[in-house]
């Protein structure tokens, strides 16, 4: 079979595999709705219509994309290179603070160098708090998902230390625990008025396309996929896998550092000391966009409707908003359950035509096999 | 500073470092038998949840604690199930879980007290002095329980046995599977008395998200424990007393460092102690592989 058909009907399955594991989700709260006496229909339908109806119900549901597209595609490079990140909400608050500091200083910059320096600077931090882990795992093999976790609270910590910071040269105002409010030259300007939707949603779609690019066009994507798929081929294959660890560790940073600058250079205004829970929503995304920048961007707008319209399914349906938290949780769990589906012999036939599919963890929750693996030695 | 090391002090101490304690045993348990648990914060937040609706319930907070263990362990089962029957990606498996106990008590105390951050005050279990529950002790019991357990028994050693080459187990005859079923289920119920303890043995109430992060937490300070019932009951008692002290330094105030460092200092250690600096860390060599039959 030619390369490029098997490719296509992997994409296929996997498109058709997110659109399942999201009706089962759906079915599953709707079961949960009605034993709580409650009427699931009215619940999606006042949802749904929280979420599309409507220019200001549109632009919600973009906003709340933003930081969820911008964190998926966080999650997915590292989960290219079989790096689990579940540090994505400590990065994106370093990221997000660093945005808050540098945007509230009175530089007196123009917004063409004062807001790039602020993203600049949200990058840098988060990169820098992402590949910490990744440079940990490559050292000392130190698992990345426990540092990461630690990695999240000191940034919980640090975050809520600078802060409180008083009398010193940093722009902090302790009475609201929040970084002071970022000046207009360094705020991403609102893109359609009378809503709160802001440049972050363009910042986010193009990261998908240069994501997209890094990772399928360029020897670094290829040293990535390939780290991710089979650690022992890609040493057999000359890649430095440590080094790949950690560069795709901190580009994972830097797209959670934008998600967080997004959040405070375009929505909030400041960095809060509060974690908002994105980082966690955006594995949901990564894993329903199976990891792919394109789909992410879907995945991101899915979930923000959710987001967005849970609002009114509380106060139309009055089925509490939390139930958005629920289906987020029984859509990873279809996704992961699912990847016994991909194992089962069926599926790997049509999927791998006599090829040996490899059963490492980036294949196993749906990445394709798209890189062509030669047998090497057996993983380090 | 002669005031501040005082009685109550380790007292509360000890208060803070239980949950952590009975977490980590239940991590313990199921990480060396091959599978991780990262949903043990939601194990916890079910826990908790389920021992104040079943105190709510039946009236009595001991069948509340029953109720809520066993809600715990039925969550369990289903990372269990995920985990080993799937074989599901494990951390994946164990952030649904996460997600879904979050959502799903938040959604609960909305339906069942018709307010928004937490539910009505129940009877709490008994203490055994003023202010500490009668699970504290408990805590520190199952530390050599679960060591005698684990290293001293038949299945015990069968565990460990899964855990460390789940192939090389499986050829001797040991059911991998059944005896990680079994530690999955009984981390949850460990968790399920973490949390528990939170709900109606410390305070007398379910919060939203109580819990906030002490799985996680757990988590680490059994890795930090170099995965033995010993080490994580010291490192649980590490952060237990950097939470107990910066409760105390908020309550007395003008205290010489920022309560925001103290907190993180546990993290930092563990996040050191991950990097190789104090001492080798090694995990069950098995962790995270499937077992070669179902």
């Amino acid at each position: 079979m030619p390369r490029i058909s098997s490719m296509v009907i992997v994409n296929i399955v996997n498109i058709l595999g997110s659109i399942a594991a999201i009706i089962v989700a759906l079915l599953a709260g709707a079961v949960l709705i009605s034993i709580a006496g409650q009427q699931p229909v009215e619940a999606y339908r006042a949802l749904l219509d929280g979420s599309i109806n409507g220019k200001r119900a549109i632009a919600e549901t973009l906003v709340y994309s933003c930081p969820l597209i911008l964190g998926g595609l966080s999650f997915a490079v590292a989960l290219r290179a079989g790096m689990f990140n579940i540090g994505i909400e400590g990065q994106l608050m370093i990221g997000g603070l660093a945005a808050g500091l540098v945007g509230a200083l009175h530089l007196g910059l123009p917004l063409y160098i004062h807001l790039p320096l602020a993203l600049l600077a949200a990058m840098a931090a988060g990169g820098i708090w992402g590949a910490i882990p990744g440079a940990m795992k490559a050292f000392s093999g130190a698992h990345e998902v426990i540092s990461t976790i630690m990695l999240n609270y000191l940034a919980y910590r640090l975050t809520a230390y600078v802060v409180q910071k008083t009398g010193k040269w940093l722009p902090v105002q302790p009475s609201l625990q929040a970084t002071k409010k970022v000046v207009p030259e360094a705020r991403l300007p609102r893109i359609l008025d009378g809503t709160r939707l802001h440049a972050g949603i363009i910042v986010a779609i193009i990261a998908a396309f240069v994501l997209w690019y890094l990772l399928f066009r360029t020897t670094f994507g290829y040293k990535v996929r390939t780290v991710g798929l089979s650690r022992g081929a890609a040493a057999y294959g000359g890649i430095n896998w440590g080094l790949t660890i950690t560069l795709a560790m901190l580009a994972s940073g830097i797209l959670a550092g934008l998600a967080g600058a997004g959040e405070t250079l375009g929505l909030q205004g400041r960095q809060y000391t509060a974690p908002q829970g994105y980082g966690f929503t955006a594995i949901a995304v990564g894993l329903v966009g199976r990891n792919n920048p394109i789909g992410i961007i879907f995945a991101g707008i899915l979930f923000g409707a959710l987001n967005s319209g849970a609002p009114s399914m509380q106060a139309d349906a009055g089925v509490s908003k939390e139930i958005t938290q629920v289906l987020q949780g029984f859509v990873i769990l279809a996704v992961a359950g699912f990847a016994v589906l991909n194992n089962s012999s069926l599926a790997r036939k049509v999927l791998t035509s006599g090829q040996s599919r490899r059963r490492d963890r980036a294949a196993a929750i749906g990445t394709e096999p798209d890189v062509e693996v030669r047998a090497g030695p057996p993983a380090l | 500073m002669g005031d501040f090391f005082t009685i109550e002090l380790l007292k509360a101490t000890l208060r803070m470092t239980a949950p952590l304690l009975f977490a980590a045993l239940g991590g313990l348990l199921s990480e060396r038998s091959g599978i991780m648990n990262i949903a043990l914060e939601g194990l916890m937040l079910i826990g908790a949840f389920f021992a104040v609706a079943g105190t709510s319930w039946t009236g009595n907070p001991w069948l509340g604690l029953l109720i809520g263990v066993l809600a715990a362990a039925a969550g369990a089962a289903i990372h269990a199930v995920w985990c080993i029957t799937f074989r599901a990606d494990q951390i994946v498996a164990g952030m649904a879980i996460n997600l879904v106990a979050a959502g799903i008590t938040a959604f609960l105390v909305q339906r069942i007290w018709h307010k928004a951050g937490g539910s009505d005050s129940v009877q709490k279990l008994p203490n055994i002095t003023s202010g500490m529950s009668i699970l504290v002790p408990l805590a520190f019991l199952l530390v050599p329980v679960v060591w005698y357990f684990l290293f001293r028994t038949r299945p015990g050693l069968r565990i460990l046995a899964g855990g460390e080459h789940p192939q090389a187990a499986e050829s001797v005859g040991i059911n991998v599977s059944r005896y990680r079923y079994l530690c999955v289920i009984l981390s949850g119920v460990m968790a399920g008395l973490g949390g528990a303890y939170l709900s109606i043995g410390d305070l007398s109430y379910f919060t939203l998200d109580m819990t906030s992060g002490r799985g996680f937490i757990a988590l680490a300070a059994m890795i930090l424990g170099g995965w033995t019932p010993l080490g994580a009951m010291l490192a649980t008692l590490l952060f237990g007393a950097s939470q107990a002290v910066q409760l105390q330094a908020q309550a007395i105030g003008n205290f010489p460092i920022s309560p925001d460092l103290l907190v993180a200092f546990p993290y930092l250690l563990t996040l050191v102690a991950l990097a190789g600096f104090v001492r080798h860390v090694t995990p069950p060599a098995g962790l995270g592989k499937h077992a070669t039959s179902g």
